[in-house]
């Protein structure tokens, strides 16, 4: 971190953004400063709608379609970006500042080769010739760990995997050996095993060339990982900036000491069920598969009274599904699903009123989950008058006791529609919609997934107050392991359709565990800048799940 | 893994030909579905019982409806279609010029049509939400409105009336092909201003989806030139969509073809089709919708099959 | 020379129609901005102008088509002078092939062509939404047979089938209205499943589902109500396919028969005017293209609203 004599390279004063909206222009970025030296990485932090990716681009020189720059300097290793002609600004992005963007997926033509992307930029810019830069495209594939950094360049981008794809994209950025690359939360779209891989190749090719960056995150942790100083943003302007050591220790504002405490949040484990309690949910020897397709083998897990069961694992692990096979959605090939001692039908066209009232659901998108069309009163409304025969005075009263319950104050919510709600309140309506139903269990599938972390949080201790007022047994879906620590009773972990591991919290988060799992637990950013380093080193020495391979490779 | 795509390709031709199969069949029995005697009809109620009961034999009539299908069906593989109801005369000897006109026809318009349109269409893409994309977003929101007789008859008024060109599009066999394409020169026009405006607009629509791309983001971010975006980055990908996009315009060729036949008094097979409805001469426009009705499935297949070659996802198996 | 001119005049009429029809909108929305409710006219400052003029255009055809028999001149099938009599005072647009009055044809036109058309796609739209909406929420083979029976179906361009379809049932007025309904609602069924499909994926109607919801619940009140939109406009652009469909057959003496007044079929039958340098047939014709120009214009303005500002 001693890039502090560095020249500047980048420099922007008083950024003023523009987004357009029903034909008129509101301001998203609200007079931002920043100042990046050669060689040193910038972290730029913040929720949904703190403008992150539009100052990113922006230091490029570049604004979305509706959005435009409407005031402030932009000065890049002297020349002004604002002013400079549309090709002195070409000549630069791709050359001198690339960009690594979210979806690699998304971002990597279908129609043309891996190398071919690769070799566009050197060679239309005039750096290198076609044959120099597949060369050195193989060299960077090397550096940065892909599988087969020959060949795999020779692919199309539907053929290798997301975690390869965006070390690829990462590659293709360094092709001209660019002085600044914006990277656009380069690893969200991840899981968290491959995410480690991804973050290790990034910092290394970064390290190695000098380069300049501004990585842009929502996550914390993983910007104490990336970044030498970190910058936090709420709604287009600046809360604080300081290097990164001292902002994660001293935080000065309110606001991020808010973000820090968030991470801090863990519920004690309730005292085990007795042994001859029955479950209010029981999974049993559960085999299913979609057509041919199988998705789960053979699980089995019991979910008690006022208990949380976290289901954990990575995408494709089958942790949906084994919701989806619960509610009846996906009838399994064999096994069956006991509620409170009893067999529920397989289907859920065969389930009674009273079977389906008893276990209810909650989204992971608010907003696809609440009617856009149908009034708060009806959404919450619906399900009491049709489980509980509720009319009239009876039933708006219900609706108002309901909203009460989730904090959202009855007379100034029951008559509006979802889009005139924020996501966190989209989360409580839906909440509200299943306590509606008076259940005995309710499954929550990534609820706080799509939420930014302190409206989560709020989400968390409402389930967790809700629960203990109405004895309710949660199943909770989750691939993030801090949301288990704050909710979770139990921790079932899932692997490829199989539970690899069951058991408590407390000593399911206690060495020795099964191998996956060490790997899952290890891989979860920490919020200290030193813990990427030491689990490398830790696996290079064959601790923390080195010896299993994650999903990606 | 390039099997893989010819099988596909084989599928898709499979279903093509089934697809055919059952719309000889659909267009073969909505004939039985008719209410009352077709041979009753044809000769009205004055005529003798003895006289029906010929006519039903001489149209084979008497036969189940299966052997009938087998027999017309075996008639038309080898180019065979029966005979006229009106006239008596073989349907293949009606048809056989007028196909080829009316092919001349539509071909004369598509070769005007889908290049003018594409470049159009990419070209309102491109300068999408100026002053040019507007201008001609009305003006081809207005001719997709105009009935294909009208945009005729305003062509006829202003070209025709002052002896430009020839109002009525008579083809005689000998005629040199400049002859031919001076003479139908209206109605091919007429074809293009309808078919243009139709397809300018789904490709402009097409490549805009596209322009919305993240790897056309991307591009830019790469600092690529604009218009190496679009010829490298967007055109590859747009290609699934345009040539959808031109099927679809020119199945709809067919569709206009009648029309303007019967304005420009057009020797084609439209024509032989109003006139053989107004007469109810069923075979005959039995045969002249199977033989169109042909030509839309063939064209929905060549677009299917060419789509499926340019996208890369299908060509090269993960 | 001659030609040239015909084309210039042609050009300069253009540029009148358009700045007029334009000036025409430009009140209108000013107008219509000053009287609505708040709500209203904050939806119509949006509107462009093409959008103004397309509203106009069909308020002015509604109303001709409702008040016909006190606006025309004479009566509908009364045969009023001589044939073929040129733009006078008293026939303000001449008289067509049998000496009836061009102008209260004309009016009546607008009752027939348009009433019939309008019932056309509502039939159309009925049969086919429905089905679309009701394939897409049972699925399974309910889905795939109507799915695979309108794939069939519209494997055969739907003037030619409609042709075909007239040629066995006989034309008349009830048959080609049964005719074209039936083939529109294939294009209606295709678009309907389409959005509908799109939304019984979504969460809230999975939701529905479990909580026990029956099958017409949940079509009438978790999916219609988020299908409508495109639905309507889905609707303006059927009236447009509707409409041409049947001014053709008419023109082609196939579709509206004499001596109802119909605007294809008076093309058709005063066409010969054209090559003696009248305008009189193109009025007829001119009228269909105005109403699917306007109904276009107010479509496209719809579609564009409900996308947002994606482009």
């Amino acid at each position: 971190m001693g890039q502090t004599d560095n020249p500047v390279l980048l420099s922007i004063r008083g950024l003023r953004i523009e987004g357009r909206s029903d034909e008129t222009w509101s301001e998203i970025v609200k007079g931002v400063d920043l100042t990046l030296r050669r060689g040193e990485v910038l972290g730029l932090i913040g929720e949904s709608g703190a403008g992150k990716s539009t100052i990113g681009l922006a230091a490029m020189g570049f604004a979305r379609d509706g959005c435009r720059i409407s005031g402030g300097t932009i000065d890049f290793d002297g020349i002004d970006l604002r002013t400079a002609p549309m090709a002195e600004c070409r000549a630069l992005r791709g050359k001198r500042i690339a960009y690594v963007a979210q979806s690699a997926a998304a971002s990597f033509n279908p129609a043309h080769r891996l190398i071919d992307q690769y070799s566009e930029g050197p060679v239309q810019h005039g750096v290198m010739s076609r044959d120099q830069a597949e060369h050195d495209a193989k060299e960077l594939y090397r550096r940065m760990h892909l599988p087969t950094p020959d060949e795999i360049g020779f692919r199309y981008p539907h053929q290798v995997s997301g975690g390869q794809l965006q070390r690829a994209m990462t590659a293709m950025a360094m092709a001209c050996r660019p002085d600044l690359i914006i990277f656009d939360e380069p690893t969200t779209a991840l899981d968290v095993t491959t995410q480690i891989e991804v973050l290790a190749s990034i910092r290394d090719i970064v390290d190695q060339f000098g380069t300049a960056a501004i990585y842009i995150t929502h996550d914390l942790a993983v910007v104490a990982q990336m970044a030498d100083s970190i910058k936090v943003l709420l709604h287009g302007e600046e809360v604080e900036e300081a290097d990164t050591r001292t902002m994660l220790s001293h935080p000065q504002e309110a606001y991020t000491k808010s973000l820090w405490a968030v991470r801090s949040l863990e519920r004690p484990e309730q005292p085990p069920a007795g042994p001859d309690e029955v479950p209010v949910v029981s999974v049993r020897n559960v085999t299913a598969a979609y057509g041919a397709v199988p998705v789960l083998k053979d699980v089995s897990f019991d979910i008690h009274s006022r208990r949380t069961v976290a289901v954990v694992g990575e995408s494709g692990s089958g942790k949906s599904t084994a919701a989806r096979v619960i509610t009846g959605l996906l009838p399994p090939l064999s096994g069956t699903v006991m509620f409170e001692g009893q067999e529920l039908p397989k289907d859920y066209r065969n389930r009674s009123k009273d079977q389906l009232r008893q276990a209810q659901m909650i989204y992971q998108m608010a907003d696809t989950a609440l009617n856009p069309k149908h009034k708060i009163r009806e959404i919450i409304g619906r399900s009491v008058q049709f489980y509980l025969g509720l009319q009239g005075r009876q039933l708006t009263e219900r609706v108002r006791q309901l909203l009460d319950l989730i904090e959202l104050e009855p007379d100034q919510f029951i008559d509006r529609l979802p889009s005139e709600l924020s996501g966190g309140q989209k989360q409580r309506i839906g909440i509200a919609r299943a306590l509606a139903a008076e259940p005995r269990f309710i499954i929550c599938d990534e609820v706080t997934s799509a939420l930014d972390q302190l409206v989560a949080e709020g989400i968390l201790k409402l389930l967790n107050r809700l629960q203990a007022e109405f004895n309710l047994a949660y199943m909770f879906i989750t691939h993030d392991l801090a949301t288990v620590r704050a909710i979770a009773d139990e921790v079932v972990v899932m692997k490829e359709g199989v539970v690899v591991e069951q058991g408590g919290k407390t000593e399911m988060f206690r060495p020795p565990h099964d191998p996956y799992t060490e790997l899952l637990l290890s891989s979860v950013p920490e919020m200290d800048p030193d813990w990427l380093d030491r689990l490398l080193a830790e696996r290079a020495a064959g601790g923390a799940g080195a010896g299993v391979k994650s999903a990606d490779n | 893994m390039v099997n893989s795509i010819w099988l596909m390709i084989a599928q898709r031709l499979g279903l093509g030909l089934v697809t055919l199969f059952v719309i000889s069949l659909l267009i073969f029995g909505a004939v039985e579905l008719l209410p009352g005697d077709i041979a009753q009809e044809m000769l009205g109620q004055s005529a003798t019982p003895e006289t029906v009961a010929a006519f039903r034999r001489e149209l084979g009539l008497d036969l189940p409806a299966h052997e009938r299908y087998l027999n017309w069906l075996g008639g038309v593989v080898q180019g065979d279609f029966g005979n006229s109801l009106a006239n008596g005369r073989p349907i293949t000897d009606l048809i056989a010029g007028r196909l080829g006109n009316t092919l001349f026809l539509a071909l004369y318009a598509a070769a005007i049509a889908v290049p003018l349109a594409l470049v159009l269409g990419i070209l309102a893409a491109l300068y999408r939400n100026s002053w040019f994309d507007r201008a001609i977003n009305v003006f081809t929101l207005s001719s997709i409105s105009f009935p294909e007789f009208f945009v005729a008859y305003i062509l006829i008024f202003y070209l025709a009336q002052s002896g430009l060109f020839p109002s009525i599009a008579k083809i005689t066999p000998d005629a040199t092909l400049g002859e031919k394409l001076y003479r139908t020169f209206l109605p091919a026009l007429t074809l293009t201003l309808v078919v243009t405006a139709h397809m300018m607009r789904m490709t402009r629509a097409a490549i805009i989806n596209l322009l919305a791309s993240p790897y056309i983001e991307m591009a830019r971010l790469k600092g690529m030139s604009p218009g190496r975006i679009i010829v490298k980055h967007a055109l590859p990908n747009a290609l699934a969509p345009i040539i959808n996009v031109v099927a679809l315009n020119l199945a709809y060729l067919i569709t206009g073809v009648v029309v303007v036949e019967v304005v420009f008094v057009y020797p084609g097979l439209g024509q032989l089709m109003v006139d053989s409805v107004s007469k109810r001469d069923i075979t005959v426009v039995q045969a002249a919708s199977l033989i169109f009705a042909c030509a839309y499935v063939l064209l929905n297949l060549t677009a299917d099959v060419l789509s499926t070659l340019s996208n890369p996802r299908l060509v090269h198996k993960r | 020379m001659d030609a040239l001119i015909g084309f210039l005049t042609a050009l300069l009429w253009i540029a009148a129609v358009i700045v007029a029809a334009a000036g025409v909108a430009w009140v209108f929305k000013t107008v219509a901005i000053a009287l609505a409710p708040a709500g209203v006219a904050k939806v119509l400052r949006t509107a462009p102008l093409t959008a103004n003029f397309g509203i106009i255009v069909i308020i002015v055809y509604v109303t001709v088509a409702i008040l016909a028999p006190l606006i025309a001149p004479y009566g509908e099938r009364e045969v009023v002078g001589g044939e073929y009599l040129p733009w006078s005072t008293t026939h303000l647009l001449g008289t067509d092939n049998l000496g009836r009055d061009m102008l209260t044809r004309l009016i009546y036109g607008a009752r027939n062509t348009v009433g019939i058309a309008f019932v056309t796609t509502g039939l159309a739209f009925a049969l086919g939404s429905i089905l679309g909406l009701l394939a897409a929420t049972v699925g399974g083979w309910l889905d795939q047979l109507l799915s695979r029976i309108v794939d069939i179906l519209m494997a055969i361009p739907s003037l030619i089938f409609a042709l075909l379809l007239l040629t066995i049932v006989g034309t008349s007025v009830v048959n080609m209205i049964l005719v074209i309904a039936l083939i529109d609602s294939t294009r209606v069924y295709r678009l309907a499943r389409a959005v509908a499909m799109n939304i019984v994926v979504m969460d809230y109607v999975e939701a529905a589902r479990l909580r026990g919801e029956g099958l017409w619940r949940l079509i009438v009140r978790e999916i219609l109500p988020n299908a409508s939109a495109p639905l309507v406009a889905e609707f303006g652009l059927r009236f447009c396919f509707v409409f041409l469909m049947i001014s053709a057959l008419s023109f082609l003496g196939l579709g509206i028969q004499p001596p109802t007044a119909d605007w294809g079929s008076m093309v058709r039958d005063n066409a010969t005017l054209i090559t003696f340098g009248d305008i009189t047939p193109l009025l007829p014709a001119g009228a269909i293209a105005l109403l699917t120009v306007g109904v276009n214009f107010v479509v496209d303005w719809m579609l564009h609203r409900a996308s947002g500002l994606k482009e």
